[in-house]
């Protein structure tokens, strides 16, 4: 069938092999191309992923139903308190709303949720339809504060006003609004916020335990776990960290200007970068016993983790994976846990990454490498295969492909319910590997040809 | 039946119990062969669908997305519709695509059937039908949408030849694959000839293949749906469906297509229902081999009639499967005690009245709710089973009262494309569930229960 292996002409831009095209560039950050199957979402999820582990949070989608419907609980955030952002609330627009305009609507949504709960603050998202009847979200939210003497943030999120990174930016924007514009000269020493971790399957809880451990103290986890106290309180932390990137940088760099708080970016993702990350903070905060107390840390649970990671490691070495994730960040982060576990990247591709990001990842990866901006799954399929790779890491749109291919599948979405960050999420992740590539059910499917 | 206002709050809508109407209509194109399915909106609609779809079939689910951004959102989306299209047909080479609109192309008014029409895309690609289905986000469910979808289907496509065939209609509702292939071996054991539509059984629950193939294969024929003008009559799986919305009184109204209505055949009469109808169309006795299946399915029915009395079920979903699993639950003994659905416009009050009053059962029903509403109710009328898809969870964490997962989606369990509840033998397993799940709760809580009655220092006799 010709079909099988069609790339479509616009779309050659996006695709790099490296080596075989030395020096190109690989095209990214545009807007997906139409009927091409992007596995990207919109800019309400963006927005929506990003804050809506904000705990003690009402989160109102004010738009139709499918938006509120389809986000649901979808993340497997922990909270350590309140469970308010479990709940999917949405001004369920119907056709009258949309002819008259759902000011009304939404604002005596916002009565309501505030006489039956109190919340202390509300994010109001507006979605595609909303951004296109023009609804004074902005007034009807202000007003609502004043009222009800609580905070109540717009989130601009109009799903086509432009792709998932915008939406992480204006959540990135509703949090400032929500901390606010003052300059808060004076820090809490030891103190930092922890930015870009949303807490999945406890991981942010897994990197406060070792920063306890170093004498560190997090005033905010953002967004995992946080809380309207704890986000509050953010501008008086010495310094930021960043987990993930994509999403968390800009706010990074606005809590910079504003408040006059230095960033760095870490990645917790794997043994290598889980050991530079924490010397990264313990070096910011410059005290010596905490980099001693750091030392120790590092060397106790490296030696716990090394004696099991080598046991994957055997079992494990010589395979070849395809790499298809959210974000630039979390693709160069597998890339290094894969070769740790003696294994071959042959494909790998983010939804968001930027030049920046690509750039890395070209020098990361090996001659022959499949490197892909916005992929969707023809493509995905056509260099998996051609590369034979034996497993693909995605989230849960890309696993029922890879299954249909015969291939191993390593989720990394937001649904897992495994950790996949620090010391404990290397070892999670070499399980995974192994788990899934030495399935007996492959020795059925590699036979695929034969017949019974 | 006592009534009870559908939701807590006016204005607000707490956990959905329903999705979008493009959420529907896409899974009626997943079950037409050769096809697919592109929504006019921004990228995300597409996205999400495939995931929650992805989710519960565990297949690949491949929707293509016109992309539209703010260029076209302000300007029209005609050019990304275009592009889309033949992006599309470039890489899947399907014989159909369903064009699905968004609350947003029909928010700025676009006309996705006019434009394609005067785009030459229907010169260029001589061979491919595009099929263009309004389905506004804001407009109904996904239950509407399923609808809207299955009717333009028909009025695209059926066309009298002339000739009439003893071939028979069948318009499938909320069904999974596995019910899909249960529905079509009673028809083969019947001997009927059959048009079923949609006919997600392969498509949505494919097989292993050497070969793997970006359009599953499967689905009902472009030719089938055409020759449903000519069919001795159809049997539409919807008893609450208008006669504005169903593809089989269109078929009728045009075409003088005999039009039946009929239960989703969950439980015994609503299996019996079907049968017989079957067996009187075509003048033919009902099979042997479902007269046995029909004889032990009421053989358990004895055996788990005490278990099931304990039952005080909430029942949540479609409306249609709603009406069904009540139908199943009311013959068995289990107690409806709230009948729940987030679509709106239905008749579940009308249908059920009768069966209700014969069994003296007087369960809330409610309409256009959300998860909060059902909750409430639910611990109200001190229930203990929630049947439906399995949204439901929340209540099950919250509540601690087991859920037994019928219809989409099914998130949480795998195998929501395997679950077989229709036609006796369907039914028979479902009520097996349902009857395992009470002498758990039975079960598992008696030894403490009768300790803290009876015996333990807070107990009735020690006071």
């Amino acid at each position: 069938m010709p079909s099988e292996h069609v790339i479509l002409d616009s779309r050659k831009s996006f695709i790099i092999e490296k080596g075989v095209a030395a020096g190109a560039t690989i095209d990214c950050d545009k807007e997906s191309l139409s009927g091409a199957v992007s596995q990207r979402a919109c800019v309400y999820c963006g927005a929506r992923v990003v804050l809506n582990p904000i705990t003690d949070a009402v989160h109102i989608v004010h738009g139709p139903i499918g938006c509120a419907s389809y986000t649901w609980d979808i993340r497997g955030s922990l909270s350590s308190d309140s469970e308010m952002y479990r709940n999917s609330f949405s001004t369920d627009l119907r056709e009258k709303d949309i002819i008259f305009g759902g000011e009304t609507k939404l604002a005596k949504a916002i009565e309501e949720v505030y006489s039956a709960y109190h919340p202390k603050i509300i994010f109001v998202y507006a979605t595609c339809v909303v951004g296109v009847i023009g609804d004074d979200v902005d007034a009807v939210c202000k007003l609502a504060e004043q009222t009800y003497n609580l905070r109540v943030i717009p989130v601009k999120s109009p799903g086509f006003t432009g792709n998932k990174r915008t939406g992480y930016k204006m959540a990135c924007m509703a949090l400032m609004q929500l901390m606010g514009d003052e300059p808060h000269e004076e820090k809490i020493p030891y103190t930092i916020n922890y930015l870009g971790d949303f807490n999945l399957a406890a991981e942010a809880w897994i990197i406060q335990k070792y920063l306890r451990e170093m004498g560190i103290r997090v005033i905010s986890t953002i967004t995992g776990d946080a809380s309207y106290s704890t986000l509050i309180n953010a501008p008086k932390a010495s310094y930021n960290v960043v987990q993930c990137a994509g999403s968390m940088t800009y706010l990074a760099k606005q809590m910079k200007k504003t408040y006059g708080i230095p960033f760095e970016k870490v990645r917790f993702l794997g043994v290598d970068e889980t050991v530079k990350a924490l010397r990264k903070i313990a070096y910011l905060v410059g005290d010596t016993k905490v980099i001693e107390r750091t030392n120790a840390l590092i060397e106790r649970e490296m030696k716990k983790t090394h004696e099991r990671l080598e046991t994957y490691k055997k079992k494990v070495a010589g395979k070849k994976a395809a790499i298809y994730v959210g974000g630039g960040f979390k693709a160069i982060a597998l890339i290094k846990q894969f070769r740790n576990l003696g294994m071959h990247v042959v494909v790998v591709g983010t939804q968001t990454g930027d030049s920046e990001e690509y750039a890395m990842i070209r020098r990361l990866t090996e001659d022959g490498t499949v490197i892909l901006d916005d992929a969707n799954p023809s493509e995905l399929q056509k260099f998996a295969m051609d590369k034979q790779a034996d497993l693909l890491v995605g989230g849960v749109k890309e696993r029922p492909l890879a299954y249909k291919l015969g291939m191993a599948f390593i989720d990394h979405n937001h649904e897992r319910k495994h950790a996949l960050s620090g010391f404990e999420g290397a070892v999670n992740f070499a399980k995974e590997v192994d788990m899934t590539l030495n399935s007996p059910v492959w020795h059925y499917v590699k036979n695929k040809n034969k017949t019974i | 039946m006592c009534h009870s206002e559908n939701r807590n709050f006016t204005n607000l809508h707490v956990n959905p119990c329903k999705m979008c109407m493009p959420m529907g209509a896409s899974l009626v194109f997943k079950g037409i062969e050769n096809s697919m399915v592109l929504i006019h909106g921004s990228q995300g609609c597409s996205t999400y669908i495939r995931r929650h779809i992805a989710t519960h079939y565990n297949e690949p689910i491949d929707i293509a997305s016109s992309s539209l951004s703010e260029q076209g959102t302000v300007y029209g989306g005609a050019s990304n519709l275009v592009e889309g299209l033949k992006n599309v047909v470039n890489i899947y080479e399907p014989e159909i695509i369903g064009v699905l609109t968004t609350c947003l192309a029909e928010t700025i008014g676009e006309d996705t059937h006019h434009m394609i029409q005067s785009s030459g895309l229907m010169d260029r690609y001589d061979g491919i039908d595009f099929v263009s289905v309004k389905t506004p986000g804001y407009g109904a469910s996904q239950y509407r949408g399923y609808l809207a979808a299955v009717k333009s289907l028909v009025a695209h496509y059926a066309r009298p030849s002339g000739v009439k065939t003893e071939r028979l209609n069948v318009i499938v509702s909320d069904m999974s694959p596995r019910d899909v292939r249960e529905l079509k071996r009673m028809l083969n054991l019947f001997q009927v000839d059959y048009i079923m539509l949609p006919d997600i059984s392969d498509t949505l629950d494919a097989s292993f293949d050497a070969q793997y193939k970006k359009i599953p294969k499967g689905g009902t024929k472009r030719k089938d749906i055409m020759d449903m003008a000519n069919s001795k009559a159809t049997i539409e799986l919807g008893m609450l469906t208008d006669d504005h919305l169903s593809a089989g009184k269109y078929l009728e109204d045009h075409y003088q297509v005999p039009h039946y209505k009929c239960p989703i055949p969950i439980g015994l009469e609503g299996t019996d229902t079907l049968l017989q109808l079957v067996g009187r169309l075509y003048n033919k006795k009902i099979p042997r081999l479902l007269l046995e299946e029909r004889g032990r399915i009421l053989d358990a029915m004895i055996d788990s009639h005490k278990w099931n009395r304990e039952g005080k079920a909430v029942i949540f979903g479609t409306p249609e499967l709603v009406y069904g699993v009540t139908n199943l639950c009311i013959e068995n003994g289990i107690e409806p005690q709230v009948i729940a659905t987030g679509s709106d416009h239905n008749h579940l009050s009308e249908v059920l009245q009768d069966k209700l009053e014969a069994f003296h059962y007087h369960p809330v029903i409610i309409e256009d709710t959300d998860f909060e509403t059902i909750g409430k109710l639910t611990q109200q009328a001190q229930a203990n089973l929630l049947i439906g898809h399995s949204d439901g969870k929340f209540l099950k964490e919250q509540l601690g009262i087991p859920l037994i997962r019928i219809g989409f989606p099914i998130h949480d369990h795998v195998g929501g494309q395997r679950k077989l509840y229709i036609g006796y033998e369907g039914s028979l397993r479902f009520l097996d569930e349902i009857t395992n799940t009470l002498l758990d709760l039975k079960h598992d809580a008696y030894r403490e229960n009768m300790y803290a009655t009876f015996y333990g220092p807070h107990s009735e006799m020690a006071r």
